[in-house]
């Protein structure tokens, strides 16, 4: 066996290989173990090439609407491969970059499939099993299969998409979002089940490219975490645009046929059929927590995930868990976030637990959702007496030249203190404005320092001001 | 690579300390061991051992600088091989981000030789922190001190008096009648923020005592049920009468009197310390005072006794010596055990009682005083207790003593007999909940079985707060105190 680590990182997603690079920075020896991808799902399989199919359908779509800018696109068709080409290649070109990243900041990369042996204990450090992996090739450099030890042993493991029983994805005719990422033709028909953010991405996608789209979900509102009258608006968005929306419907069975797919959705009590080319299951993902050693340890496992302190401790002492496989929300800024949180208390440094209520979201359908902190009825369910601002894009001049007049800026305050509980937004490019209300709420800043902040003219930014103003009636351009 | 010398914490709660001495210059030698430099905090002097081998390649914090901050680069250490001119040059350049990296010393204790923590509270020095070293991987308890952070402070203290809070923390701190001076902040460089107004408010407001606390401690009669225990009363103080004004500040002060008229003397660590903690201590605990008169005579013959039938050494030196004091301070350790309810401290949301008797006792020195603390001291002998108190008083002397010598106990002895002072009241030293100040036994006339006699007595004054004892509770702890005093017999079985 080698030298013990000082950290061992299982799993290089973007909450393992965060943390492992700032492990490094503090002067931890530390290795990360992954046995297929650097980057992880985030930058292979999620975030990143999706970000890269919808920027092609995003330009499809204006290709399509030249005319409405004064000019003239004629014979505009897209090619499926070379979209698809083009995503895998973003994903290529990043997931080579978080490998010289962990090479310039020191960190091993172990290439296998990992699991805890013992628990560091005392002044023993803890071993971890290194097994043969055969999902993908290590990347040049890595080190093998084998024995290793490690001070602290942190689970970085995130999380695959849930199967419901029935409807098991075949990677044939039920898609995951690996199937839905890399399609060899445009599908004709479309059933989406689920309507979070992996769903409706691709309902935006492949809508987009023009195939008929169906979304069903179980909840009486898609977007079920966003406030319910961004999501309204974004729904109307997405009827009109010609996407299908079913609410408060439930996939009961699935039947494969020849050319697709036959679903039988209940809803209101009424069953309906609905055939489609491709059915792509977006109904969650469950942590992986498999595998791994952890119950053995002793390691307390709630509801499929990890539990841990906040501060990403578990209950075996120099066990820890971060990002997805240690719960809500799961999203790759969290992870990172989790991930560099634990490490600083590892390391002895002031940590204080995430403020779960400050993770922004992002949804990049067209139009964009995008939000940070509580809706307004969560606020109001909370027993804040609250104040809501709204701005629409149409009162904004930038929206207006981009020819963007669909959207709202809304923002929810506490009528006592002023504090800002929430903003959410829809329309365009509201993903890149959100942090603005993100870094106010961090410094905890009141509506008075909002209102006194100077807002670039012309921007869509402006309408987070004007939203502001208009929560304490001082909106000017309403 | 260079090796970084940090500013270390003498004690979890310090945060800052001054930079007394180096024992060594740039260019020597050192090895592990050695010790580097001297550490003044508030009260105590500390020698910094190096835990490295090298050459002490630059000093950063020149000696006589105050108030560095834990963790600050103070020095580098050139290791084996490395050239310590180079080092020297080039190595200060970013102290800054050492500092903002570095670890809390008692998570990365350096595992040097015998293990640091175990040395630092026996020998009186302390290892320093290292930036690039990682921690102790296996101490289980290694990632503890991060989920009870320290606190730092809001930068009430600093020059200007600027708090640092949140827009938000300073609404709700406006709307709740919280004094944000004295509320710890536990964001970015403690700045106070919502969680720890919401915190204070939660705990009943950090702050001034109400007008009504102040009065209820002022009637010490037994019949006094409106302890102020009672979480209700304090929780909306701005009502009654807003928070304590802050004093004068310098500049006002300064304007009168005549330029020139006065020298200014700096406030070192100790002085600063004992006017913010007993300024606390007088503004948070409801005082009350119950004095009493002590006949001496049966203690003072007591004391000849023994004192005369102590064994000599060689030189003709007794063994023990006992004083009027060593006798109070065990009176007061066998009065808190014959009272437990009173052998107790005040810890916000509640109290903690004691089983053994911790007697501080206030020692004066140069510019300053100490209290250490005698442990146990109902069941050690009162010439143990004797030769406890001229170790510590010599030391508290050299400001020699350690942190955990002078931290902790229930209450205080102040003994001002020596100046002839016959009567005055102490202020309790938080977060002991009584403090006895004893004055000058002193030959009065009293009347004896109706008849006038002469007879040696002490006048006692107890201070208690009222929110852990009630007057009748303190009463019966002097009682049980002056029984001791005047049938001394009791203190040697």
């Amino acid at each position: 066996m080698s030298d013990p680590y000082d950290v061992l990182i299982i799993g290089a997603g973007p909450g393992g290989y965060v943390t492992a690079i700032r492990a490094a920075q503090l002067g931890f020896r530390t290795a990360v173990v992954d046995r297929e991808h650097l980057g992880g799902i985030c930058l292979n399989w999620g975030c990143i090439p999706t970000k890269a199919l919808l920027r092609s359908a995003e330009i499809f779509h204006y290709l399509q609407h030249a005319k409405e800018y004064g000019l003239s696109a004629e014979g505009v068709s897209f090619d499926t491969a070379a979209i698809v080409k083009r995503s895998r290649g973003v994903s290529g070109r990043l997931n080579g970059g978080v490998g010289m990243l962990l090479k310039k900041n020191k960190v091993d990369v172990i290439w296998g499939e990992a699991r805890i042996e013992a628990a560091p204990k005392g002044t023993t450090p803890g071993r971890v099993a290194v097994a043969q992996t055969t999902r993908a090739e290590a990347p040049k450099g890595a080190k093998g299969p084998g024995a290793y030890a490690a001070k602290h042993i942190i689970v970085a493991t995130g999380a695959r998409p849930r199967v419901i029983p029935g409807i098991e994805p075949d990677k044939r005719q039920i898609w995951t979002y690996y199937e839905a990422m890399v399609p060899e033709t445009m599908p004709k028909s479309l059933l989406v089940m689920g309507s979070g953010a992996i769903g409706i991405e691709f309902a935006s996608f492949y809508r987009t490219m023009g195939a008929e789209v169906t979304v069903v979900e179980l909840l009486p509102q898609i977007l079920p975490v966003e406030d319910a009258e961004i999501a309204a608006l974004a729904r109307k968005r997405f009827e009109k645009q010609g996407i299908r929306i079913l609410t408060g419907a439930k996939v009961t069975t699935v039947a494969k046929g020849q050319d697709g797919v036959t679903a039988t959705v209940e809803a209101d009590g009424k069953a309906q059929t609905i055939t489609a080319e491709k059915l792509i299951s977006a109904v969650g993902v469950v942590g992986n927590i498999e595998n791994l050693g952890l119950e053995a340890l002793g390691v307390t496992i709630e509801r499929g995930l990890v539990a841990t302190d906040g501060l990403g401790r578990t209950a075996v002492p120099g066990i820890y868990a971060i990002g997805d496989v240690a719960g809500p929300p799961m999203l790759a800024h969290k992870a990172e976030h989790e991930g560099v949180l634990c490490i600083e208390t590892i390391k002895g440094l002031p940590t204080h637990p995430m403020d779960k209520g400050k993770i922004p979201g992002c949804t990049y359908c067209q139009p964009q959702i995008a939000s940070v902190g509580l809706t307004e009825a969560k606020a109001k369910e909370q027993g804040f007496d609250v104040r809501v601002g709204r701005f629409p894009f149409m009162g904004n001049g930038k929206a207006i030249a981009l020819g963007e007049p669909d959207g709202l800026i809304k923002t929810v305050f506490d009528r006592k203190t002023g504090q800002l509980l929430g903003a959410h937004m829809v329309g365009a490019e509201v993903t890149e404005l959100i942090q603005g209300y993100v870094v106010a709420m961090q410094l905890e800043t009141t509506e008075e320092d909002l209102m006194h902040t100077v807002f670039p003219h012309p921007t869509l930014s402006e309408m987070m001001h004007e939203s502001v103003l208009d929560a304490y009636g001082r909106v000017i351009h309403v | 690579m260079p090796i970084n010398v940090l500013m270390p914490a003498l004690s979890p709660t310090m945060e800052k300390g001054n930079l007394a001495k180096w024992l060594k210059k740039e260019g020597d030698t050192v090895k592990a061991g050695d010790v580097l430099a001297e550490i003044e905090t508030d009260k105590a002097t500390m020698e910094v051992e190096a835990v490295d081998e090298g050459v002490l390649a630059r000093i950063v914090v020149p000696e006589g600088t105050a108030d560095v901050p834990v963790n600050d680069l103070i020095a580098l250490i050139a290791g084996e091989g490395e050239d310590p001119k180079s080092v020297g040059a080039g190595g200060g350049a970013k102290p800054q981000s050492s500092k903002a990296e570095s670890a809390k010393p008692q998570s990365s204790k350096p595992e040097v030789g015998t293990d640091a923590a175990d040395r630092t509270p026996g020998g009186g020095t302390m290892a320093y922190a290292r930036v690039n070293e990682a921690p102790d991987a296996a101490k289980p308890d290694a990632a503890k001190p991060a989920a009870t952070p320290e606190p730092r402070p809001n930068g009430a203290a600093a020059p200007g008096g600027r708090i640092f809070a949140s827009p938000l923390a300073r609404r709700i701190a406006k709307q709740e009648g919280i004094d944000l001076s004295g509320v710890t902040g536990s964001g970015p460089h403690g700045r106070v923020i919502e969680r720890d107004v919401r915190a204070a408010l939660k705990e009943g407001g950090a702050k001034a005592p109400s007008a009504a606390q102040d009065t209820s401690a002022q009637t010490p009669p037994a019949a006094s049920p409106d302890a102020p225990a009672d979480k209700a009363a304090p929780a909306k103080p701005a009502a009654a009468g807003a928070a304590p004004p802050p004093g004068l500040s310098a500049k006002q002060v300064m304007g009168m009197f005549k330029p020139g008229s006065y020298d200014e003397v700096p406030l070192d660590g100790m002085r600063k310390t004992i006017a913010k903690r007993l300024t606390e201590a007088m503004q948070v605990a409801p005082h009350f005072y119950l004095t009493v008169d002590c006949e001496l005579d049966a203690l003072m013959a007591l004391r000849e006794q023994l004192n005369a039938s102590a064994a000599k050494d060689k030189d003709g030196k007794p063994a023990f010596k006992l004083s009027v004091n060593d006798f109070v301070i065990k009176a007061m350790g066998l009065a808190l055990m014959r009272v437990p309810a009173a052998n107790a401290v005040w810890a916000e949301d509640r109290i903690l009682r004691f089983d053994n008797a911790e007697v501080g006792v206030a020692v004066a020195i140069d510019g300053g005083l100490f209290t250490p603390v005698i442990r146990q001291a109902d069941r050690k002998t009162l010439s143990t207790i004797s030769n406890e108190m001229k170790d510590f008083a010599a030391r508290a002397r050299a400001k020699k003593l350690k942190p955990e010598e002078y931290q902790g106990g229930v209450t205080s002895v102040s003994n001002l007999g020596m100046f002839g002072i016959k009567h005055f009241t102490a202020v309790i030293n938080p977060p002991q909940s009584t403090i006895l100040a004893v004055g000058a036994g002193e030959k009065r006339v009293v009347v004896k079985d109706g008849a006038p006699a002469v007879v040696q007595m002490m006048t006692c004054t107890l201070s208690c707060d009222h929110r852990v004892l009630d007057g009748a509770l303190g009463a019966e702890l002097i009682s049980a105190f002056k029984g001791l005093i005047e049938s001394p017999m009791g203190m040697l079985v």
